[in-house]
């Protein structure tokens, strides 16, 4: 094994190490797909299924980048009034508001 | 061998040489399509996630073919050539696709636009339209050979562009469409060939969400989500400008958050009456067609997203919002009552009836499920399955204005 990819390895087993700590509020791996579910197809209602924007902004990476995370989570806890966002603290935790946050600034790795 | 003689045995050579190449041809589509085929029973079901159609007939009620290669294709929706062989299908990520429901197969795509939402066919035929939300416009294509013909950015009087929406097709082979952020109607002229004459109706309304026409082509209507209200534009006179209707229909009760927007497209007119879905309330509108005025309103189990009439009028069938949208309802025209509610499985998305009405087809994406039921008996016919089912496209459209 070259030297290079071992380090990565090695990098790789220490972020997986610390994730648990760093998401030590981060919500159980069934509700994680659910919630990933829950964005792209329903927030993807407006917002695009992969996120690009549609009727909604884009909810890409690089259209988040430099957001405040609480003023994203307070966007998607109670909606816009006035606009088309909604609120969706009915089902959604503050909790799991910044998980998505986070996800979403990082860009959706699941399979789709 | 005499010049009869020749002659026959040429002509029974040439159609043996036809013979030949037409089933070459038709062993080189490699599958049981026939030239000869009808297409007024076919239709597709959009797999929204995996960027693939499903061509179905409703005759058998079954599956023909499954077709890839589409893109991104949630929110995407088709219009169907006149001769019905045809079928163009706008994908959301700006791609425009031609397929040849007989064949089975694309025969021509294009990418047009960034970021689109719908689009239209000139009532002639010859023309297909495209509203984008990035660059926001209409982009008009040759239906034959998907050419671009038309590029019309939508821009408010200060120069900002807005995403375009509602687009549908007129009579006088007109496009009509609504700008969601300047608040304006414009109508697109091609009847003078294919540069058009563009009429603006601006200040018509805070945020136009979706338009429709009603099936005689009269009347365009923009439902309006930052107010109570519609703008409607009445095309055989549009000098009068656009005249807001059911203004406060809400009467100042407080709005329900809306989890999906309503689409007006395929609205219901039913015995001299529009049925419409109220945004932020759980209720059907139902406005006297002549007059425009409201005359009542049905309480409904959530947000309606589409109330479609049956083809003959009698039953309006309703799906909702999330999170309620795992339920359907039928009402009955003649009395106004709810007279049947199903629960088919969650995410019931769209629902199409065939061109006379005795039968639904309806996608319930999280059940990976297109159900067909009798509209008579309720009974369920057929269920199908699709990956994450969306739109319900039968052929059919293409004979109707707005479709």
């Amino acid at each position: 094994m070259p030297a290079r990819k071992r380090a990565s390895l090695a990098l790789a087993a220490l972020i997986a190490l610390a994730a648990p700590a760093a998401y030590a509020d981060a919500p159980s791996q069934t509700r994680q797909a659910e919630l990933l579910y829950r964005l792209r197809q329903d927030c993807g209602s407006c917002h695009g299924y992969t996120l690009k924007g549609g009727l909604g902004p884009s909810l890409l990476p690089t259209a988040l980048k430099g957001k405040d995370d609480d003023t994203l989570v307070h966007v998607i806890l109670y909606g816009m009034p006035g606009r088309p966002m909604p609120p969706w603290r009915f089902e959604v935790s503050r909790d799991e508001a910044f998980w998505l946050v986070r996800e979403m600034k990082k860009g959706l790795r699941d399979e789709r | 061998m005499n010049a009869r003689t020749r002659r026959s045995v040429a002509l029974c050579l040439s159609f043996v040489l036809f013979g030949f190449a037409f089933a070459g041809a038709a062993r080189a589509e490699g599958t049981e399509w026939r030239a000869t085929r009808g297409t007024g029973d076919l239709g597709l079901i959009v797999e929204r996630t995996k960027g693939r159609i499903l061509i179905i007939e409703t005759t058998r009620r079954s599956v023909l073919k499954r077709l890839g290669g589409f893109g991104d294709l949630s929110h995407a929706s088709a219009v169907f050539s006149r001769d019905q062989r045809y079928a163009y299908i706008f994908g959301r990520d700006g791609g425009l696709t031609k397929v040849d429901l007989v064949a089975g197969r694309i025969v021509e795509r294009v990418m047009q636009a960034g970021n689109s939402i719908g689009g239209a066919i000139s009532q002639d035929g010859r023309l297909v339209a495209v509203s984008n939300y990035k660059p926001g416009g209409v982009r008009v294509f040759d239906a034959e050979t998907l050419k671009l013909v038309a590029d019309i950015p939508a821009k408010d009087e200060d120069g900002n562009p807005s995403k375009v929406v509602g687009l549908v097709d007129a009579p006088g082979q007109r496009f009509v469409f609504s700008l969601y952020d300047a608040g304006e109607i414009w109508i697109a002229d091609f009847a003078g060939g294919t540069k058009p004459k563009i009429t603006r109706y601006p200040g018509i309304g805070t945020l136009p969400y979706d338009g429709l026409i009603t099936p005689d082509g009269r009347a365009y209507v923009a439902g309006l989500f930052g107010e109570d209200g519609l703008a409607k534009l009445d095309l055989w006179h549009p000098e009068k400008g656009v005249a807001r209707i059911l203004a406060g229909y809400g009467r100042g009760e407080k709005k329900l958050p809306v989890y999906k927007m309503p689409h007006l497209e395929g609205w219901a007119a039913a015995d001299g009456k529009l049925f419409l879905p109220a945004i932020g309330r759980h209720e059907l509108l139902v406005v006297d067609a002549r007059s425009w005025k409201q005359v009542g309103r049905i309480k409904v189990h959530g947000q309606p997203i589409f109330a479609v009439a049956r083809p003959d009028g009698r039953q309006i069938w309703v799906n909702f919002a999330h999170p309620r949208n795992d339920t359907l309802q039928v009402i009955d025209v003649a009395t106004m009552k709810i007279i049947k509610e199903f629960k088919p499985g969650k995410a019931i998305l769209h629902m199409e009836f065939t061109p006379r009405g005795e039968q639904v087809w309806v996608s319930v994406r999280d059940a990976d499920r297109v159900d067909v039921y009798d509209t008579r008996t309720f009974e369920r016919l057929a269920a199908i399955k699709a990956e994450k089912p969306s739109g319900i496209f039968l052929s059919a459209r293409a004979h109707k204005t707005g479709l």
